[in-house]
């Protein structure tokens, strides 16, 4: 890591009031020789609608895979409405609701089974997840769909299933790598209303993405996050400052190529 | 351009073992089985060139057909061929077709059945080296039949591409492909048998197979040596307008290919049926029992060792009525026993990055270890207690029946529990999911190697009791032994199988994400 390591105690955003929904502190994972996150520390907020963006490989999916108890921090910790996910990771768990991103899913089994996998796992009563099981497909488009293989499913379709077992235990905090990847305009207008309802009813949701104009319209908080560190974070208007989310973020990020070459492209 | 494709091959094969060192060693093994094999044909055609030219044209012309013939079947029902130089991705990079066509097909020699077949080819030019023309008429049959092998295996990977892409055909060709390689001694048993009892007829099969399409390629040196140069020239027509017919119809099946990619759809179903889930208790390793059992039923990479079990009786029954003496179906049990044991100790592997569910819900371990081990049980108990009984039909040495059942049982119970320690720290490289259960596995192979060694060597500790007892009912021939194993194997079996789930089990839970980030390695 760099010389400069953060202290996992120190506290750079200051939240009075509320325990935050989940408070990561300096958190840090190299592989091999590379260094994916730096030491990244943020807050967010119980009840907002949290968008985590930043370039390929920013360490975005590495950071939520450390917060949400898949992946060891080699430094740093994560606490989710008060409850340390490393130290207490069964306790952590029940209150989180993760879509994780570029994992498979147990796709011989049918969505519908799937879903009920996903709520008996963790200990649902049977007849629960059964109505919930039934809810959420047909929330989804998915209810003609209940029977076939997930292994036969559209990618779409397969995020949306994934999604389907995230939700099942109605988690307070809900945690989605990617979650409008492959899925189609209106699916993604239904799983949005359907995260509006959750969020207005007291729930966090944090998603990452790399399309702006999606976070700008659908989150109220926003981290920048490049080259496993974090740039800014806040709500969307004090990080945007005025500019659109994605001028903001270029500015941060850098990187812009100013297209001089390329003359040959020019078709007349 | 072909100088481009074959680089291609060549370096998505280095970059595929650079990812680790295993890979070599993997590659190197397998290399040196073929090697072996290939040695042996080789050593044969070497031989050969001293023999009587009609053995020496009989053994060549039908060994060629084969192998043509081989190499347009194996292509249909292994859905492993190799993709590597799959067309479909070179259908946006415009390369003139007979340059596509000439660089698939030579990049279809790198790799060892490739390189195999065309050593072993190039070995009947030795046999008919007996004179500088029949040398020559061999090497062009060899490079002739070479050819028409590669072309053969494309044309029909092409013209089944769409079928082949087919979960449902894959799953299925997967599992059937399993039924003859198990029954391979019985088959070649019977084949010999048919063969030594009929030697004066294969002359005549070559003789006949040598003016078709199979065989012409690899009968020219042998008809030039024989002094038949008028024969030859017309089986050279014959080999030559089957490679064009062939190439053409690859050209033709590709063409099309290109712009068709292959459609793999499937209706949709409505649901209501949780099939499993529904039978079983609604409790964490409920669930997961249902999970796995489902698996084993629809798995191709788990129903295969099903289909295969089924058939172990079989080939010993029929080595039993070979030699008369049944005593061979003692092992039916207990070798059941420990393959059914031991093929949940790569659960884990082959749950691949989808175990991440099991992570992120939070699962007890205990719970997770005893689901796969219990959906395993459902049906080892069973077929362990058919065996070991069904033998006694066959003997009808009935006193050792307890001892027999006390090993088995014993091997079962230890071996899950084992399986559920073992797949809990580490991960093996299997097949992905959706993949060929053939399908070479990506990831560390040495790992996989040391893994299974050790841990059967710890399984053949653990059940020297039994071991012990059985021997000892067998040499005092004292049926109290018997009883007294049956007891132990039961017990002892149950301790570790407890043991062995809790301390699973633990293991789990503290390093359940370590274990999904090795998976995450071999993605």
């Amino acid at each position: 890591m760099t010389a400069e390591h953060p202290d996992p105690h120190s506290d750079p955003v200051v939240h009075g009031g509320p325990v935050p929904a989940l408070s990561i502190r300096g958190l840090a994972k190299r592989f091999g020789g590379k260094i994916a996150v730096d030491g990244i520390s943020l807050d967010v907020p119980a009840g907002s609608f949290f968008g985590i963006v930043g370039p390929n490989g920013a360490g975005k999916t590495t950071t939520l895979s450390m917060a949400t108890g898949l992946l060891r921090p080699d430094f740093g910790t994560a606490v989710v409405h008060g409850v340390d996910v490393w130290a207490r990771p069964l306790e952590a768990k029940k209150l989180m609701g993760i879509l994780p991103d570029g994992v498979r899913l147990f796709d011989r089994l049918t969505g519908e089974q799937l879903v009920t996998y996903a709520g008996l796992l963790r200990g649902m009563d049977k007849d629960v997840v059964a109505s919930r099981v039934g809810e959420l497909l047909s929330a989804l488009d998915l209810y003609e769909d209940a029977g076939t293989l997930v292994v036969d499913y559209s990618a779409g379709m397969t995020k949306k299933i994934a999604l389907a077992s995230a939700l099942i235990h109605a988690p307070r905090l809900l945690v989605l790598d990617e979650p409008f990847e492959s899925v189609d305009p209106v699916s993604a207008a239904n799983i949005r209303s359907i995260l509006d309802r959750y969020v207005a009813s007291g729930g966090t949701v944090i998603v990452s993405s790399h399309v702006m104009d999606l976070v700008q319209r659908m989150c109220d908080h926003v981290a920048v996050v490049a080259a496993g560190r974090l740039l800014a974070t806040g709500t969307v208007d004090e990080v945007r400052a005025g500019a659109t989310l994605e001028e903001r973020f270029v500015q941060l990020v850098g990187g812009r190529n100013h297209t001089e070459g390329l003359e040959w492209l020019r078709t007349s | 351009m072909v100088a481009h494709l074959l680089r291609l091959k060549l370096t998505l094969l280095r970059n595929g073992l650079r990812r680790s060192p295993w890979q070599l060693v993997g590659l190197a093994f397998g290399g040196l089985y073929a090697l072996g094999l290939v040695g042996i044909v080789v050593a044969a055609l070497v031989l050969l060139r001293t023999e009587d030219p009609e053995l020496a044209q009989t053994v060549v012309v039908l060994g060629g057909s084969a192998a043509l013939l081989g190499w347009g079947l194996i292509p249909v029902v292994a859905s492993a061929a190799d993709l590597t130089l799959d067309p479909a991705r070179f259908t946006t990079s415009a390369i003139p077709m007979r340059q596509l066509l000439t660089g698939l097909a030579l990049g279809g020699l790198i790799g060892i059945p490739g390189l195999a077949t065309a050593l072993a080819a190039l070995a009947t030019v030795w046999t008919w080296a007996r004179g500088p023309l029949p040398g020559v008429a061999a090497l062009v049959g060899a490079a002739v039949g070479v050819l028409t092998c590669i072309v053969l295996s494309k044309v029909v990977t092409t013209a089944t591409a769409s079928l082949a892409s087919s979960r449902r055909f894959k799953d299925v060709s997967a599992i059937a492909f399993m039924v003859p390689l198990v029954l391979m001694g019985p088959i070649v048993a019977g084949v010999g048998r048919g063969i030594t009892a009929s030697t004066g007829f294969l002359p005549e099969l070559a003789a006949t197979l040598s003016w078709t399409p199979l065989g012409a390629a690899w009968s020219l040196g042998g008809d030039v040596a024989g002094g038949r140069p008028g024969a030859a020239a017309l089986k050279l027509v014959i080999a030559a307008a089957t490679l064009a017919v062939l190439s053409w119809c690859w050209k033709l099946l590709l063409e099309r290919a290109l712009v068709n990619p292959p459609y793999a759809g499937s209706g949709s179903r409505k649901g209501g049926k949780l099939g499993l889930f529904d039978l079983l208790p609604a409790t964490p390793a409920g669930a997961v029992t249902a999970r796995a059992l489902t698996y084993w039923l629809r798995d191709p990479r788990y129903s295969g060792s099903l289909v295969v079990v089924p058939l172990l009786p079989i080939l010993l029954v029929f080595q039993g009525s070979q030699s008369g003496d049944y005593g061979v179906l003692a092992v039916a049990a207990p070798l059941a026993a420990f393959l059914l044991a031991w093929s949940i100790s790569a659960d884990v592997s082959y749950d691949n990055t989808a175990f991440a569910l099991h992570v992120a819900t939070g699962v007890r371990g205990v719970d997770d270890r005893l689901g796969r081990a219990l959906a395993c049980l459902a049906f080892a108990l069973p077929v362990v207690l058919i065996f070991s009984v069904g033998q006694y039909f066959f003997t009808g040495s009935w006193s050792e029946l307890p001892g027999q059942l006390g090993l088995s049982l014993g091997i079962l119970f230890t071996g899950l529990g084992l399986s559920s320690v073992v797949s809990a720290r580490y991960t093996v490289a299997v097949p992905l999911p959706g993949d060929s259960p053939f399908k070479k596995p990506p990831g560390n192979v040495g790992q996989t190697l040391v893994v299974q060694f050790a841990g059967m060597g710890v399984l053949s500790l653990l059940v020297l009791p039994e071991v012990g007892l059985l021997i000892a009912q067998l040499v005092t021939g004292n049926a109290m032994f018997g009883w007294v194993n049956l007891a132990v194997g039961l017990m002892l079996g149950l301790a570790l199988f407890g043991a062995g789930i809790r301390l699973g089990g633990k293991w789990l839970d503290a390093r359940g994400p370590e274990l999904l980030a090795q998976l995450t390695v071999n993605r």
